[in-house]
């Protein structure tokens, strides 16, 4: 699974630059796990603070996205800052061995995990071997 | 979006210096770094920000996937002690069906210094996807105090 995020002059830093704070466009590419099961691919990502109607994902061309948008309600003046709860982006090209039509997903704790079974036909199958 | 601030705006050139420098000694000299900081990692976990209002301060932690069963929010005097444990992926999963592997994982605590005394028995904590608020009110004697001038 080839990671496609596009990097857009050091943007996808946790940090950003000058520049990237007058842009929209500014996001963060959140960590992700990606582990493999009998069943297929299991993918983990952690997107602190994006509610549900703030997750976007979309799978197109091949190319699976996945774009957050924090919710930041808390009041006051800032202190202290130590990071910035700005958009999460990130793409990842599958390859065909996934059934893109049975990919699901769950939000929980901020953690975003997707479901991207394996097609039928990527599965392994256990061929008997008849000893005559 | 927010208006130009020139200071803010340097304090944000001073801590990307200090990130920059970050782990510079510590490739010299490994060992002592690491006794020297809380915890078995030497990284920074949670994240924290810290909000002020007029009478209470605001501590928000980056948490995500933690059990907030697991979570846990200390006080003592004016030091705010967050700790947990972050789970790892079920145990099942064999390293090597792991194509990737960046979420960290593991126990934490983090302490966090509060400018100001607090009043211990207000503060409350909500964990609201992956984000840790813990409200603090501030002591009594901490609290702004308005003097009107009397004019004769």
């Amino acid at each position: 699974m080839a990671e496609k995020t596009v990097a857009a002059n050091g943007q996808n830093q946790s940090f950003p630059n000058r520049e990237g704070t007058r842009s929209q466009e500014r996001y963060v590419t959140p960590p992700v796990d990606i582990y493999e099961t009998a069943r297929g691919l299991v993918v983990k990502a952690d997107l602190p603070g994006v509610e549900k109607g703030n997750l976007d994902l979309q799978v197109e061309n091949n190319l699976l996205t996945i774009r957050g948008k924090p919710t930041h309600t808390t009041a006051g003046e800032a202190i202290y800052r130590e990071y910035e709860l700005v958009n999460f982006f990130r793409q990842f090209e599958l390859n065909e061995k996934v059934d893109q039509s049975k990919i699901s997903a769950e939000l929980k704790h901020g953690v975003l995990t997707l479901q991207l079974p394996k097609a039928e036909e990527a599965k392994p199958r256990k061929i008997q071997v008849r000893v005559e | 979006m927010a208006q130009w601030n020139p200071f803010e705006e340097m304090e944000m050139l001073r801590r990307e210096v200090d990130k920059a420098f970050e782990g510079f000694g510590a490739r010299q000299e490994p060992s002592r770094r690491g006794a020297f900081l809380p915890g078995s990692s030497p990284r920074r976990y949670p994240l924290v920000n810290l909000f002020e209002e007029q009478d209470k301060i605001y501590v928000e932690a980056l948490t995500p996937g933690i059990d907030p069963e697991s979570l846990n929010v200390d006080i003592v005097h004016n030091r705010l002690m967050l700790s947990g444990e972050k789970i790892r992926i079920t145990s099942d999963v064999k390293p090597e069906a792991f194509h990737r592997s960046e979420r960290a994982s593991g126990k934490f605590v983090r302490t966090v210094e509060l400018p100001v005394e607090i009043d211990e028995g207000g503060v409350r904590a909500e964990y609201k996807h992956g984000v840790l608020l813990v409200t603090l009110p501030k002591a009594e004697k901490a609290k702004p105090k308005q003097i009107s001038v009397k004019v004769e």
